[in-house]
């Protein structure tokens, strides 16, 4: 179980995450894309930041919320509604609640891949955000059939999410500015899967360092 | 780069400025946003509110008053505006019947809008929208899944305007501005491009005898490129174009727009207007009503668009009802 300080903590590396990895963002959306993924996510990471520093959430709901609120604004692009859609969605799980389960974790996950497919009108397997993130909700939820701990559901999502970022770079794009490429996008990762990763990373990495 | 401009950065904040003083009886600025919204907001109306990235003058914000928009939404040059900016704008101006969003086909445009429409109703109001793609030119290109949508926008706006200033509900407007989007076609052409001021430079390059046909109005490409020929001949290629996806018969009526992207002259405007009246005539179809101007600009971009839209008793009626907005009016019994 976690509780609204802890999942803060989680929010905040995550955003360290993405300024870290700003440059490498927008290197994979140069090759294929128009380069300012790195830039945009990390922009809009900066005020989740601010969102938090700021404080005073009633709740769960209430703090990715107030967090998708700062990505839907700042972010921009197709990534500002899609990253903004997911948080809403997990704002919407959250709705009241001072903590989150780990079944919790997988039911965001659920929420957050529905939306994105339902918002960027696309499904797994055309390289995009999504086949980082539905791999790792199904990883995720397998870890939670097994009675695995809250620990190794989190790992089992990070595992799935980077392996669902790599496996992009063999598909062909065929959503955003990258299916303009077609095939040539194929070798690619796509930078939405490769961000994605990188936020599921950020999540488990925070509750491992805490133990 | 030669524009009358301070920084890039700076451009949609001072020209929003700008339109603010220029017509403070028509708008206002919602303060901490780039939302302009209508001065005498009536009280029991649904509310019309459009938007879409800048650099398209006088869309959006120009078509803000009586019988047209009620709000309208910048985002910085091209790009769409956020939801947050769109849902503020569809909260001033909802009046509890309503509000209709009235969007271009531009897969950004489109999720940030539906998801301001998604946060609105999460609180409650009341919001449809349409989505315009008028653009015969081609299927998929730089933004969009699907076709674009271009200068036919204003005509949607002046149509759902007329029905929302009637009174009609949230479902007979957004009907409405279906019918009208279902009912006409555009397309247009460049004789030279535009440049955004961050970019710097042209975002594509045409040969001094060149022009490119289809164009989009950010500069995306058209179906292709040809050298100059006369206005009469590039207005039978258009029009041509237009007809054989949306076929007229002796007998119907229509309305005209023909839309300077920016740099082109009234004067050049008009002798397209002249041909695309003989064509019709020539079909047997009579012209209702005509738009001759800059509605839907492309920054600095030399060209033009021409639009067709069929119409009916209701949208006829709809279209002669006033239009009181900085840029366009229209004087009418209602």
């Amino acid at each position: 179980m976690a509780e609204l300080n802890q999942i803060i903590g989680a929010l905040r590396l995550m955003a360290e995450t993405i300024e870290k990895n700003k440059e490498h963002l927008t290197e994979l959306d140069g090759a294929i894309g128009d380069g300012d993924h790195g830039i945009n996510m990390s922009r809009g990471f900066a005020f989740v930041k601010e969102t938090l520093d700021k404080g005073g959430f009633q709740n769960a709901g209430d703090l990715f919320k107030k967090c998708g609120m700062a990505l839907v604004a700042h972010v921009g692009g197709a990534s500002g509604p899609l990253y903004g859609t997911a948080f809403l969605r997990a704002a919407m799980v959250l709705k009241d609640r001072e903590d989150v389960h780990a079944a919790d974790y997988v039911q965001i996950l659920k929420d957050a891949a529905e939306g994105i497919k339902m918002r960027g009108k696309s499904d797994r397997g055309e390289k995009t955000m999504l086949d980082a993130l539905i791999p790792a909700y199904e990883a995720a939820a397998d870890a939670v059939q097994q009675g695995k701990s809250a620990q190794e559901i989190l790992n089992a999502a990070k595992v799935a999410a980077a392996e669902g970022a790599v496996g992009t770079e063999k598909l062909v794009a065929q959503k955003g500015r990258a299916s303009y490429l077609g095939e040539r996008s194929i070798g690619h990762q796509d930078p939405g899967a490769a961000s994605a990763a990188l936020v599921l990373a950020a999540v488990a990495d925070y509750f491992a360092a805490e133990k | 780069m030669k524009k009358l401009i301070n920084k890039p950065e700076n451009a949609l904040d001072e020209m929003l400025e700008g339109m603010t003083k220029a017509y403070p009886t028509y708008l206002r600025r919602l303060d901490q946003t780039d939302v302009l919204v209508r001065q005498d907001l009536s009280a029991d109306k649904v509310g019309v509110v459009s938007g879409g990235g800048s650099g398209h003058e006088p869309a959006h914000c120009g078509y803000i008053g009586k019988g047209m928009l009620d709000a309208a939404v910048a985002g910085a040059i091209f790009t769409s505006p956020t939801p947050d900016q769109i849902y503020e704008a569809i909260k001033a101006v909802d009046r509890g019947k309503g509000v209709l969003l009235v969007i271009k086909n531009y897969s950004g445009d489109v999720m940030n809008f539906d998801m301001a429409k998604e946060m609105a109703e999460m609180e409650g109001i009341q919001v449809a929208s349409v989505v315009v793609n008028d653009d015969v030119a081609v299927e998929n290109s730089t933004f969009t899944a699907g076709r674009r949508g271009i200068a036919g926008t204003v005509l949607v706006h002046k149509i759902a305007g007329a029905a929302a200033e009637r009174g009609w509900d949230l479902d007979k407007v957004k009907e409405t501005a279906e019918k009208v989007i279902a009912n006409e076609r555009s397309m247009g052409m460049a004789l030279s491009p535009c440049t955004v001021p961050a970019a710097g430079k042209p975002n594509f390059s045409l040969a001094e005898d060149e022009i490119e046909i289809g164009i989009g109005i950010h500069g995306e490409p058209g179906t292709h490129r040809e050298k100059l020929v006369s206005a009469d001949a590039i207005t039978q290629e258009l029009f041509d174009r237009i007809l054989a996806d949306y076929p007229l018969k002796s007998g119907d009526e229509v309305a005209v727009m023909v839309n300077g992207l920016a740099s082109t002259p009234l004067m050049e405007l008009y002798i397209i207007n002249k041909k695309v009246h003989e064509l019709l005539e020539g079909l047997g179809v009579t012209v209702h009503q005509t738009f001759v101007g800059e509605y839907m600009t492309a920054l600095e971009m030399a060209g033009m668009s021409i639009t067709i839209l069929k119409l009916d008793s209701d949208l006829k009626m709809l279209l002669d009802d006033t239009a009181d907005t900085p840029a366009l009016k229209v004087i009418g019994t209602k």
